[in-house]
């Protein structure tokens, strides 16, 4: 391999492990809503839209940089999210249905009207965030002068996976050190023998729920710096918290990670060598083959056998 | 203590417990006894709250329960030890154990109550950082009841400890069921293994279809002809 190649080859699985970073995130989301709900939330991406056009009105009229809209934009949609667990889904749980999923259904719904409504107020122009470090970034003949080789890592996606690392590690520690955070794992894992330790299960719903919309909002925020926002951007970012999340297992938080991190490298390395717009199409292989060869995830090829 | 009053409970269009009473004395263990699909884990359910009574009252220490959430009744006093332990199973037995102590003094006292229960499971001690699933069956069970002990219960109720455990495990869990009764805890036990529940019991109700056929003391029961005929085999 001549070092131009290799040079294109490490280029693009670093912009791969960046992009998976944030796809990590928006999984995580999905999969703490799943492992607690049992349901695919089908509104997720929409989510992340929501809390981009936060992002972007900040940014467009008072001029706050995305980056400081994730401490604004991740509690609202927190509050979103609540509320739309509390009056919207909560009463769906309880009605005996025809299809025992309609609470995914109602999800599709929340999305389409969320999208829609994003429509209306902003019109489909595609919007971004114009900051000033957007095409900044940092090279490795700059640290190191005799480097046969030259990688860039552009400024903008670096600080967004900072950032995503961060709120992982955050989630983490929430989830594996405090009583609510383990009352949570509890309640995904067996929500029976929660209640019967003193878990309010109705109530790590709707944390839950709100927890998963938070971080896909905060996701949201660490994308507008490098992506272009429209109403309809949500449904592609479900599919690709769907696709993480069949990868991942369902409701694995470290599954979701790396299923992220996969997805992220395989969508870069098939828009490097077969071209941009096939990037969607590589997602979907991915699906496809995990579905038909790793339907448990892939973590379920490392656990062993119980 | 405990007063079951009159309670009846339909899974759907099928009634399965009929019109059961019986009640539990401060520092008893008590036993529900009978086969398969009598109504005995049914029972547990209803006083926890996992299924509701179509009619009836359950009385604990003059509380109503039909008033308390099912995840308060833990706060009450209460704690159901369930059918198949019911572990998290991808958490650590650490987790587990913290899992039984998230309200109240329960919280407060969690260190020295789990001081306590690895004295009293010290395979629990070794293996604190494994996971719940991957432990042997005696040990999830140990571990289903110190997560129970977690919460100081004032009545522990345990859902068939000694199934699928081996003869000397279940006389292990057995003798563990006496101490923690002479601790202070009031037991109420459902089992299909008759006989060795009935000789460790205070008293006993024998369910058949749904109702109470026969009660009486421990010892009473393992004489009386029927459940000789029915439950002991001889």
């Amino acid at each position: 391999m001549t070092s131009p190649q290799l040079e294109v080859l490490l280029q693009t699985i670093i912009a791969g492990l960046l992009l998976g970073g944030l796809y990590a995130l928006i999984g995580i989301g999905m999969t703490l809503i799943m492992g607690v709900m049992k349901i695919i939330n089908l509104a997720h991406g929409e989510l992340m839209m929501v809390a981009m056009y936060i992002a972007y009105v900040l940014y467009s009229s008072f001029h706050i940089d995305p980056y400081l809209s994730v401490f604004l934009a991740a509690p609202v949609l927190f509050l979103l999210g609540v509320l739309l667990q509390k009056y919207l889904i909560t009463p769906v749980l309880r009605v005996d249905a025809i299809i025992p999923e309609n609470q995914v259904i109602l999800t599709v719904g929340i999305g389409m009207v969320l999208s829609n409504v994003a429509a209306i107020i902003f019109s489909s122009d595609y919007r971004s965030t114009p900051v000033d470090y957007s095409t900044k970034a940092w090279y490795l003949t700059d640290i190191w002068k005799g480097s046969p080789i030259e990688l860039s890592l552009s400024m903008p996606w670096s600080v967004s996976f900072v950032f995503a690392v961060l709120i992982t590690v955050a989630l983490w520690f929430f989830l594996a050190k405090t009583d609510l955070g383990k009352s949570i794992r509890a309640t995904a894992q067996d929500k029976d023998a929660a209640t019967l330790m003193g878990v309010n299960v109705g109530f790590m719903r709707i944390v839950s729920f709100g927890l998963g919309s938070s971080l896909v909002g905060a996701a949201g925020c660490l994308f507008i710096p490098i992506y272009y926002l429209y109403p309809d951007l949500g449904g592609q970012f479900t599919l690709i918290a769907f696709v993480i999340t069949i990868l991942g297992g369902l409701g694995s938080t470290v599954g979701a990670i790396v299923g992220g991190l996969i997805l992220g490298v395989f969508e870069s390395l098939t828009a490097t060598y077969i071209g941009m717009g096939w990037a969607p199409v590589g997602r979907f292989v991915i699906f496809v083959l995990a579905l038909i060869f790793i339907p448990g995830g892939i973590l379920s090829l490392f656990k062993r056998r119980r | 203590m405990l007063e079951i009053k009159n309670i009846n409970v339909f899974y759907g269009d099928v009634q399965v417990i009929r019109d059961i009473s019986f009640k539990v004395n401060e520092g008893e263990i008590v036993a529900l006894v009978g086969a398969n699909g009598a109504g005995k884990s049914t029972t547990l359910k209803t006083i926890s709250g996992l299924v509701k009574p179509e009619s009836g009252e359950i009385i604990f220490n003059g509380t109503h329960l039909a008033k308390v959430e099912p995840y308060r009744l833990i706060e009450h006093g209460i704690v159901h030890v369930p059918e198949g332990r019911r572990l998290f199973v991808d958490m650590s037995v650490e987790e587990n154990l913290d899992m039984g102590s998230l309200k109240g003094a329960a919280k407060a006292e969690r260190e020295k109550t789990r001081e306590m229960v690895y004295k009293l499971f010290p395979r629990l001690l070794e293996r604190k950082k494994q996971l719940g699933g991957t432990l042997s069956g005696g040990e999830q069970q140990m571990l289903a009841i110190g997560r129970g002990l977690m919460s100081k219960p004032k009545l522990m109720m345990f859902d068939e400890p000694s199934l699928g455990l081996a003869p000397i495990l279940v006389r292990e869990i057995f003798s563990i069921l006496g101490n923690i009764r002479e601790e202070g805890t009031t037991v109420l036990i459902v089992e299909q293994n008759v006989k060795q529940t009935l000789s460790i019991s205070d008293r006993a109700y024998v369910l058949e279809n749904g109702r109470v056929v026969i009660e009486g003391t421990g010892a009473d029961l393992l004489n009386d002809e029927h459940v000789k005929k029915a439950y002991l085999g001889v």
